[in-house]
Parts: structure tokens; C-alpha cells; sequence
């Protein structure tokens, strides 16, 4: 990353291709409980990406050596379907979906009580079905909801969210485009509630300003998605807005 | 919001009157400030408030601010009535999959049998049920199972069925007063594990109707509607 010089993501009107404000998010839905088989489940559409993410567990921890004997593990497998994309993917591990399990995990960990469920872990699949740009954001906000309906104790919901950097202007949730050809990238797991940072990985140069921007971008659009996430848990268990009672 | 009514004593934390619906929350909501209050289960103290850390209904006891969680997994706790399930038998002992994250381990000290060394298996193999007590769970969640004690044996007949821990409740109804109805409406012998086990056994007839409970628990437990559809099913049973 470091931009493409002639190609343009800002319009004369300041605006960004898709016709979206620079602090403005892709539309986001969620709902919980959508796989009977899960303990615990959850699906994400964000913008065009579109998640599954599955839980089981806690489990006893096999094989043995990866049993952790004052806490649980979370074994994460984040995943592209061959369909997801225009370009087909090869079915199976690489090593982005390798790195980005990893990271997930250690998201995960710091928001789930994992030290109550000693030598035991938990399973979260995350599938995605549709992705465009910023899947991993969409794969965290999802492994919570998915967390949290399993019943698995957590001290927040953990939101994923992006910002960026393109034609030297700061925005809030790239998408592919964006994601393409902008010049920065910062993906953060957030938890909304003390606003505290679970995870971050930065893509591209930011100044502090930027960065400072970028953050309180991010930092609004977890609060946002939390109160989705929230709404898509009580759901299920309410009356309200056709679901069951 | 939802049907979860609060129980004798229980001081709901919508700020209204007992007989109120309760709160429902999710992981990170605050539901009341820490300060002259202790957090109970699924509560946790974070700065000036107590936050719920699952999603369930919050509730306020003696004192004690918990969430009754929806959904969770079954945590042995020692004195427990599980039933459990032979996964796989040493020399003298078993292993029994108890519905939680770890295996029960019964040894033979604890068993109602004198059997030599080396023929566990002839008093219950792999695939046999048993109901059994917990014995103790240490920090490490090592679960130690019992069938000392009155009514522990092995379940050689009936059928078992799972469902989820939070439909325990539903089931057994007020002082089990559903249970005893379903009890007397099928003329079945039933006993409900705490680990969200149900074992049934009685004539074909008896068990078909109790499936059909099980079924409406599993679906419908967690329903406002549940306690009508289980009131209406044990009446038609009644009357045929």
C-alpha cells in the first residue's frame, strides 16, 4: 500500500465512490442463533461481506499438548468460501487465513473469561461467504455475537471495525476499492463499553493525526455496531420486531 | 421484555414491582453499581459497576446481583445428579461423559460393586448409562464421580435424552410440581439430571408422550407460551 497516484476514490463533491460520507459505515446487520447444530451462532453482513461464525464448546482440549492448565484455549479457524471473491479461492488453510485466526484468537482471549474454563477449549468457526474488504472485522463482530449466544461468559462484546487512508483523507470503513488502492488501513477490534482495544493491526503510513482521526472514526462505529450486536442477542429471547418470545 | 417473571424474593432490576419482567442483558452491560452491592454468577466488578458477563436475565438477591444465563454449558459442581454416559474403562475405573467440557472419572472405590482388577467391564462397559452423583471437582475441573449413595445404579432400560441446562428449570417446573405432573400423566418413571440429562422409562406408550414433552421443551423452553402448550399437551393426555 502506499496509493496508486491516478486512480480516484474522492469525487469533486467530497464524497467517496459509493457515495458515502468519509465518516460514514457501510450498513451492517446481525443476527444470532442462525445454526441449529452451534452451541452458540451468529451471521454479519457488512456492506457487502457477509460472515457465519459458529461456536462450540467449551471442550476438552484435544490433542493434549495444547491444554492450557489455568485456561481455556480458543481455537480459531477463520476461512474464505472458493465463492467469496471474484477470484476463486483454493479451498483450504493459507497463509493469510493462518495469520488471521491467530489474531482473532488473541482478540478473543482478552474479552472471554477464559480462566474459568481451565484445560478445556473453545471452537469458532468463522466462514466467510461474501467478502469486500475488512473481513476480519466483519469475522470478530461476528465470533462475539456467536460467542455470547453460546452462553460463554465474556467482559464485552468485541467489535471489528476499520479505517483508512485514501488520497491523503481520512475514512471510516474502506471498502474494496478503498482497501485496494487507499494508502492506509487500520483494522481494530474494539470493546465498545470502555472503549478499550482489543486488537489492531496497521497497513500503510499514518500520521499521529491520522491516526487519532482513524480512532475516533473506529472508535464511533463499535458503538454503533455494538448496539446491532445487542439488539440481534435480545432479540432472539423477545417479542419485539417478529422474534420469538 | 421477554417472559422471565421475577420469583418470590427476587427483586427484579427494572425498577419496578416483584412480578415484573426482568432485564435482559448482554455480556458487558452494566446493571448496577458495585458499591453496597456483591456480584453474583454471571456478574463481574468493573470500575464502579457491576456488568453482566453472559447474556440473561439480571436479577437481584439478598444482596447478591447475578444473570441467570439463557444459555451455558453444564459446569459439574460436587453433589450433583448426573447421568452419565461410558466413554472408555481402565482396569479399575471409568470414564464418563458427563455433558460438560471434561469427563467424569468413577473408580472403583466409589462404585456399588466389589469387582477384581481388570474386570471393570463386566459391571458396565463402554456405551452404558449410569446415574451417579458428583463426588468433588477440583480447580482443575477434575470431575470425581459417585454411585455410593441411595438410588445411584446403572440405567439398564428407559431411554435418555439431552436438553439444554437452562430448560432444567422449565421441566421440573415450581418444586417440581411439572415433573410430578408429567410423572403421574405418563406413568413413567423420569429423573432429570442436573447435567440436562432426562432419563424416561416406562410402557411405549408413556415414552412416546414423554418425547413428545422432551420435544416441546427443547423448541419451546424458552417461549412465553411454553407453560400453556406444556398445560394443554398433559390435559390432552389426561383426557385420551
Amino acid at each position: 500500500m502506499g496509493g496508486y497516484g491516478d486512480v480516484k476514490l474522492l469525487r469533486e463533491d467530497g464524497l467517496r465512490l459509493d457515495g458515502r460520507k468519509v465518516d460514514e459505515m457501510r450498513e451492517v446487520q446481525v443476527e444470532a442463533g442462525v445454526l441449529p447444530a452451534a452451541e452458540g451462532s451468529a451471521w454479519v453482513k457488512h456492506g457487502l461481506n457477509v460472515a457465519v461464525c459458529a461456536v462450540y464448546g467449551p471442550m476438552e482440549a484435544h490433542p493434549r499438548k495444547i491444554q492450557r492448565q489455568d485456561r481455556a484455549v480458543i481455537d480459531v479457524r477463520y476461512n474464505m468460501a472458493p465463492f467469496s471473491t471474484s477470484d476463486r479461492i483454493r479451498p483450504g488453510f493459507n497463509r493469510r487465513s493462518r495469520e488471521i485466526s491467530k489474531v482473532t484468537a488473541e482478540a478473543l482471549e482478552s474479552v472471554v473469561l477464559v480462566e474459568r474454563f481451565p484445560r478445556s477449549k473453545i471452537r469458532v468457526e468463522i466462514e466467510i461467504l461474501a467478502a469486500e474488504a475488512g473481513t476480519r472485522c466483519v469475522g470478530i463482530t461476528a465470533a462475539a455475537v456467536a460467542l455470547a449466544d453460546a452462553g460463554i461468559p465474556m467482559r464485552d462484546l468485541i467489535v471489528g471495525v476499520a479505517s483508512g487512508k485514501i488520497e491523503d483523507t481520512v475514512v471510516l470503513d474502506l471498502d474494496k476499492a478503498e482497501d485496494n488502492y487507499g494508502q492506509a488501513d487500520l483494522p481494530m477490534g474494539i470493546l465498545p463499553t470502555t472503549g478499550e482495544i482489543a486488537f489492531l493491526q496497521m497497513d500503510g503510513d499514518l500520521s499521529v493525526e491520522e491516526y487519532n482521526t482513524c480512532m475516533e472514526y473506529n472508535l464511533k462505529a463499535a458503538r454503533e455496531i455494538h448496539v446491532l450486536m445487542v439488539d440481534a442477542l435480545k432479540r432472539r429471547y423477545t417479542e419485539k420486531n417478529g422474534g420469538e418470545a | 421484555m421477554g417472559w422471565r417473571v421475577a420469583g418470590l424474593g427476587e427483586k427484579e432490576m427494572s425498577g419496578a414491582k416483584k412480578g415484573a419482567e426482568l432485564r435482559l442483558v448482554t455480556p458487558g452491560e452494566a446493571i448496577g453499581a458495585s458499591s453496597g452491592a456483591r456480584a453474583g454468577t454471571g456478574t463481574l466488578i468493573m470500575g464502579d459497576n457491576i456488568i453482566a458477563t453472559r447474556v440473561g436475565w439480571a436479577k437481584e438477591f439478598n444482596g447478591v446481583t447475578s444473570v441467570d444465563p439463557i444459555h451455558a454449558a453444564y459446569m459439574p459442581r460436587s453433589g450433583d445428579l448426573v447421568i452419565g454416559v461410558v466413554e472408555s474403562v481402565r482396569n479399575n475405573l471409568w470414564f464418563a461423559d458427563v455433558n460438560g467440557p471434561f469427563n467424569g472419572l468413577l473408580p472403583m472405590s466409589l462404585a456399588p460393586w466389589k469387582v477384581e482388577f481388570g474386570a471393570a467391564r463386566e459391571q458396565m462397559d463402554i456405551g452404558d448409562i449410569m446415574l451417579a452423583r458428583v463426588q468433588e471437582v477440583d480447580e482443575a475441573h477434575n470431575v470425581v464421580l459417585t454411585m455410593k449413595g441411595v438410588g445411584l445404579r446403572r440405567l439398564k432400560e428407559g431411554i435418555m435424552s439431552e436438553i439444554s441446562m437452562n430448560h432444567i428449570s422449565r421441566l421440573r417446573g415450581d418444586e417440581d410440581s411439572t415433573l410430578r405432573q408429567l410423572k403421574e400423566a405418563s406413568g413413567c418413571r423420569i429423573i432429570v439430571a442436573e447435567n440436562g440429562r432426562v432419563w424416561v422409562d416406562g410402557d411405549s406408550d408413556g415414552i412416546a408422550f414423554m418425547r413428545t414433552v422432551l420435544d416441546l421443551v427443547r423448541n419451546e423452553g424458552h417461549k412465553a407460551k411454553f407453560s400453556a402448550s406444556m398445560e394443554a399437551l398433559i390435559e390432552e393426555r389426561r383426557n385420551a
